[in-house]
């Protein structure tokens, strides 16, 4: 059953609560704020009662799809659950009741949390100097190739190119343009890696860096990676990692290794702290070597008196964020990272990527695998097969609603056709990995037999099929009061 | 209405890119737009935008953006010169290039730079095949 709008349940004169008379003498308004700026007509809020509004939002809240109520197999979101007891940590007054212009020797457990986050990130990465400051993963983008602006700059080398592969996250080259950058794309093999020849191609002096995701959109490791490294340093170049799909390197893999000189890391997709929904999210970037100088400022060190915020950083780029970044989400990846600790975090990244391939060879008998090899911690289907019923992946994520789950993520990446992009992650039980295995075949077998059963779904929703075309043409941003003859 | 035949759905007087435009000829004027097969990739279109009147635009590069429900794509320019003519219509009513993709939903005219570009495009024969692949 659709649930109305809150307006549309308001009745004339209904109150939620009764106030007493005001006791404040009344001045009249026009006495106050000149007439022409004062409203003229009713605020048009909805008269409700109590329950009325608790209901209403309640209703909602149990409509709502997440990762604590559905199984969410979003690719490259890595959407998994997310520790309650890190919320609680988070919580704790020491934590929320501080103010950022408190005296920094006020909040040196705070400083403290966030210099031993910045280890922590460290280790795992093998990068030298870490910003905590990113309030989000196209915030590290920007940031990084800012940074990597400002030292040729100071180097006077006039490079004006960042390279990305055409299986990049669309942030890449969406940071590259905004930073001023000329973005070329970098083709993929027929194994879903970087085409070497296609790269040594578009590789010159030109080139500042070469934004690359490991493992790649397709949930692949790139192979060649030490090749693709040579081939961006011999000219001079910088290799940057985009941090989506670090889930599947935890402990396993040190991007430093593989001659990353720049990084950022999702602290809302691998470290597992809530996001979706515009956040906040948390994107701290690494760096090694000779970058570290352009670091946002400050960054946070310690002495002989304890920790402290440095500000003086003569070639900083500056300040990225207000204050020093979402420091409740940090809380809360560094508490995930401490109940793991070193051979539990190896332990995420084994099980991402062993519930990901178990639902691969699973699946691959029922829908077409464009890219048919072990897997990391994700992989892509294509709904091409499907399609010969005119049936398209659109379809079938509607579908998944109705056996009540959260759809994969679809069109994307762009290299495979009528992508479905399926990320477990490593907090799924065999039981639910089964049970999502078991719904994708019965819609396999339903667009045999009735493939308008799938193009019409969802049935079961409060809310049936939308009309998305009609919705992005004729945007309705708010509620109207319906005049009559409406 | 154009009957599904397979050379009417790529005509053969005109000639076709890697990425799905299609270019009409007229002396030094190239008529641009996206073919059939590409709308049918795309699905219901949304939004398209055009670079406006002077702009200039190179063989292989973005000269504008298409957005259905289902992704945002890059029109791709299968020819070099300077944008003469838009087709402003389209912004309002972008369903017009799935309607009729080689008449009314024609986006840009370009006058030419290079004429010898052209000789780097396929024809709808050659198109045929490389569609008939992707199906695949």
């Amino acid at each position: 059953m659709r649930e109305p709008l809150i307006f549309e349940k308001s009745r004339k004169g209904r109150r939620g609560c009764s106030l007493p008379a005001c006791d404040v003498d009344k001045e009249n308004l026009e006495k106050l704020i000149p007439k022409k700026y004062l409203r003229q007509g009713s605020l048009g809020l909805p008269e409700v009662s109590e329950p009325d509004v608790v209901r209403h939002f309640v209703r909602l809240s149990q409509q709502n799809m997440g990762v604590d109520t559905n199984f969410y197999s979003l690719g490259s979101c890595t959407m998994k659950y997310n520790p309650k007891v890190n919320e609680d940590i988070a919580n704790l007054p020491g934590f929320t009741r501080i103010h950022p212009y408190q005296p920094q020797a006020s909040v040196q457990g705070t400083l403290q949390l966030l210099y031993e986050m910045e280890k922590l990130l460290c280790e795992i990465s093998g990068m030298d100097r870490i910003s905590l400051q990113p309030a989000a993963g196209a915030h590290g983008e920007l940031t990084s190739l800012m940074m990597i602006k400002a030292y040729y700059e100071d180097i006077k080398e006039h490079r004006d190119t960042v390279l990305v592969p055409d299986s990049a996250h669309g942030t890449n080259p969406a940071s590259s343009h905004l930073c001023g950058f000329r973005t070329v794309v970098v083709k993929s093999n027929k194994d879903g890696g970087i085409d070497l020849e296609d790269l040594k191609g578009k590789m010159s002096e030109r080139v500042a860096v070469l934004m690359l995701t490991i493992p790649n959109t397709l949930g692949l490791f790139e192979r060649n990676i030490l090749e693709v490294s040579r081939i961006i340093h011999d000219r001079g170049g910088f290799l940057y990692l985009d941090g989506a799909n670090l889930n599947a390197l935890l402990g396993i893999v040190k991007p430093s290794d593989l001659g990353i000189d720049i990084m950022h890391f999702n602290l809302h997709k691998t470290f597992s702290t809530p996001h979706g929904g515009g956040g906040p999210g948390s994107g701290p970037l690494g760096v090694k070597g000779k970058l570290a100088a352009y670091l946002p400022a400050p960054t946070v060190e310690k002495d002989k008196k304890g920790y402290y915020l440095d500000y003086d950083r003569a070639r900083s780029i500056g300040k990225v964020r207000s204050f020093y970044g979402n420091i409740e989400v940090i809380i809360k990846a560094y508490c995930y990272l401490r109940f793991l600790g070193r051979e539990g975090l190896k332990k995420v990244s084994q099980n991402a990527v062993l519930n990901a391939n178990y639902l691969m060879s699973k699946l691959k008998r029922y829908f077409y695998l464009p890219y048919d090899q072990p897997c990391m911690h994700e992989f892509v289907l294509s709904g091409v097969e499907g399609k010969m019923k005119d049936v398209r992946t659109l379809d079938i994520a509607k579908r998944l609603l109705d056996f009540g789950f959260h759809p994969p993520t679809i069109y994307f990446p762009l290299i495979v056709k009528e992508a479905l992009m399926i990320e477990p992650t490593e907090t799924e039980s065999k039981e639910t990995l089964d049970a999502f295995v078991s719904s994708m075949i019965q819609i396999r077998k339903e667009i045999d037999d009735d493939p308008s059963l799938v193009k019409q779904a969802p049935h079961n929703l409060s809310i049936g099929r939308l009309d998305e075309v009609k919705a992005a043409k004729e945007l309705k941003l708010r509620w109207k009061e319906k005049k009559s003859g409406d | 209405m154009i009957e599904k035949t397979e050379n009417r759905v790529y005509p053969k007087n005109l000639k076709y890119s890697e990425t799905h435009e299609w270019v009409g000829v007229d002396k030094d004027t190239a008529t641009v737009g996206i073919t059939d097969f590409a709308t049918k990739q795309l699905t219901d279109l949304v939004y398209v935008e055009l670079p406006s009147m002077g702009a200039k635009v190179t063989k292989g590069s973005s000269f504008g953006v298409v957005e259905s429900v289902k992704a945002v794509s890059d029109l791709h320019s299968p020819v070099s010169g300077t944008v003469v003519k838009v087709n402003e219509k389209l912004s309002r009513e972008p369903e017009i290039i799935t309607q009729d993709p080689y008449g009314k939903g024609w986006m840009i005219k370009i006058k030419i730079g290079d004429e010898t570009e052209l000789d780097t495009l396929m024809g709808s024969e050659e198109y045929e095949e490389l569609v008939r692949k992707e199906k695949k």
